[in-house]
């Protein structure tokens, strides 16, 4: 009651001009903001200078290998679940280049990439999308494989979340515990409130950087109604999830069933296309790419995601060792929700339904799981 | 570099359209480093070069679809140490391999006024049918950056950089929107050989399959998306019969429908 009412207390609430007060103050920054924008049919992350330029009045519906975007009754901002890109694409760009060498006569100088200066700030990271996050840094940020540039973009990176408002016919962050509220990992997070012609956010800081932005903007303490009508966004978000996965034993049901016959059939349908690895917010294969100019003067390597859908990427001596399709899948599937744990201490996935929606063919990690386990009770 | 011999390069043309060798031509900021780290000793679309000797590397475009060609290739062969085939014509028969699946002595007096001077095979096939083949750069046509690629990669002495994965994963890189997906269009690219950067995609526009299957391709499951997203058998069929209808996921898919 006590925690409840000091939460409340911290709470704001910001209008449409402290909105846009909000991505001056972070422009004002320095920050580069991206966040939610209209384009080609979908609801990509991109620039955006405006609260003009976020999708006010759409939403998505999803389902296997199936995106659309319709008009909303009203004029929500985030009224939509996830899109096509995930902020992987920003902290872990698609290519990466890594060094640099010259031959000057017989010696080779080698440069390797400067770190990234560029400041991200991203405007409307949902709760699946913070864990999937904090799941990268797990990988990125510590150990051996702590990667310079994922590291220097991560530390200077301002995050703005944002409730959710509307689950997608494919998230399952629930079964996850991923979502739909924010919990951490934010700077500022926000929930909209659409009702009855009035537009507001509550906002709240996770963040000495994000009180100190938040400071600034034109504001009000939040009513404790709003507070509470905050409480039952996400509430009702989270009554109204797309899809289920029973989590809590997940990775012992697939460690145990490495030879079910249900591993055959995804075969037949999946195309190894690799479209469920890159729109995976978590997922951080890659390969290095090694080039050199006809004069044979420079060379560079690079980084670019891969897949563990292709051949190349378990290449060996003599081939792939999962050369088939059932082989590629299992390795996925098990990766992601299994022996992710084991490697990381998390889970691989976060329910975000990517893979599904935007898997050409529609194969649904959640149905594929849930026929590997009923397969044990027959 | 300088010091060291220049490999010797030849160009040959087999059935074709030329727009492959074309690529070369097309080089313009790179032509001059081209011309700079190989010899192109033979090469008629640009050049006055005779055949002579031996060639280091041998870029071949097109098909084969004379008795001609059927013997000239074997010579090609004969003359290079490193024969790379570039585009669809040559890796995999091309457009003109759609006569494969037709009787070619019964189109022939309708198409031409006098059929006795046309000498055809009954089919188009790739220069992989007929000799060695050490590596084959798809595309219809043949990417400049691709082309170019090979060759430094050639000059370096390393394995070039042209991954057999989908489409869909350079689409991803570039962070195009889904066309199949979000838009409902057909889009072969899920089984198709990257290369191109996902050109048509790029511009919402569902891929044609120009650079032929990728490695492991799952037509079947493709096509019964396709059919999901309302294409006929003979819509599905016409997909995948163009430049790499010869292609063996391709030609097989084609022939499940109809």
């Amino acid at each position: 009651m006590n925690a409840d009412r000091a939460r409340t207390s911290q709470m704001i609430t910001l209008e449409m001009d402290g909105l846009q007060a909000l991505l001056d103050a972070l422009a004002k920054r320095g920050y580069r903001v991206v966040g939610p924008k209209l384009r080609d049919q979908a609801i990509v992350y991109d620039d955006i200078a405006s609260v003009r330029d976020l999708p006010a009045g759409w939403t998505d519906e999803q389902e296997g290998g199936r995106y659309r975007v319709t008009r909303r009754s009203d004029d929500a901002l985030f009224g939509y679940a996830v899109g096509p890109h995930s902020w992987k694409r920003f902290l872990y760009p698609p290519i990466q280049q890594l060094w640099r060498a010259r031959h000057k006569g017989s010696a080779v100088s080698v440069t390797p990439e400067p770190m990234p200066s560029e400041r991200f700030a991203f405007f409307g990271v949902r709760a699946c999308e913070l864990h999937a996050i904090e799941i990268q840094d797990r990988v990125f940020m510590n150990g051996e494989m702590a990667d310079p540039h994922y590291k220097a973009r991560r530390a200077n990176a301002f995050i703005v979340a944002v409730n959710c408002g509307t689950a997608g016919g494919t998230c399952f962050c629930v079964s996850m515990n991923t979502g739909p509220g924010v919990k951490q990992g934010f700077d500022i997070a926000l929930t909209e409130l659409v009702e009855g012609g009035a537009h507001r956010f509550v906002v709240e800081a996770g963040s000495d950087k994000g009180r100190e932005v938040l400071a600034a903007l034109p504001q009000r303490a939040a009513k404790p109604e709003e507070t509470k009508a905050a409480d039952a966004v996400v509430a009702k978000t989270a009554s109204s999830m797309g899809r289920t996965m029973k989590a809590d034993d997940v990775r012992e049901v697939l460690m145990r069933n490495l030879d079910n016959p249900r591993w055959d059939d995804v075969a037949e349908r999946c195309m190894t296309c690799g479209n469920c690895t890159m729109v995976c917010p978590t997922c951080f294969c890659m390969t290095v790419e090694d080039a050199s100019d006809l004069e044979g003067l420079e060379t560079s390597r690079s980084r670019r995601w891969d897949s563990c859908f292709t051949m190349d990427h378990s290449y060996v001596h003599g081939g792939s060792v999962r050369a088939s399709s059932k082989a590629r899948y299992r390795q996925w599937l098990t990766h992601k929700l299994a022996t992710w744990v084991d490697q990381f201490g998390t889970s691989g996935c976060v329910g975000c339904g990517r893979c599904i929606t935007w898997c050409p063919v529609g194969i649904d990690i959640t149905e594929e799981v849930s026929a590997i386990r009923n397969s044990e009770s027959r | 570099m300088a010091d060291k011999k220049k490999p010797r390069l030849a160009v040959w043309k087999f059935a074709s359209c030329d727009g492959c060798q074309l690529s070369l031509l097309d080089c313009e900021d790179e032509l001059l480093a081209v011309a700079g780290a190989i010899d192109i000793a033979y090469f008629p679309e640009a050049t006055r070069g005779e055949i002579s000797g031996r060639y280091d590397v041998s870029l071949v475009e097109g098909s084969v679809t004379n008795a001609h060609d059927a013997e000239r290739i074997k010579e090609v062969r004969k003359r290079s140490n490193v024969l790379i085939t570039i585009g669809a014509c040559a890796t995999a028969g091309g457009i003109q391999a759609l006569k494969n699946f037709a009787d070619v002595k019964e189109y022939i007096p309708v198409v031409y006024a006098h059929p006795e001077y046309i000498h055809t095979l009954a089919t188009s096939t790739p220069i992989s049918d007929h000799v060695k083949v050490d590596f084959e750069l798809r595309g219809c046509p043949i990417s400049k950056k691709q082309l170019v690629e090979l060759v430094s990669a050639f000059v370096a002495g390393r394995k070039p950089v042209t991954p057999p994965h989908s489409v869909c994963i350079d689409c991803k890189l570039r962070g195009n929107v889904c066309v199949m997906v979000a838009h409902g269009a057909p889009c072969i690219g899920p089984v198709t050989h990257t290369g191109c950067d996902a050109l048509c995609p790029s511009f919402n526009r569902g891929c044609f399959g120009c650079f032929g299957p990728k490695e492991t391709p799952n037509t079947k499951a493709l096509s019964g998306q396709l059919a999901e997203l309302g294409m006929d058998s003979k819509a599905i069929k016409r997909i995948y019969s163009t430049f790499n209808v010869n292609a063996e996921a391709f030609r097989e898919e084609s022939k499940r429908h109809g």
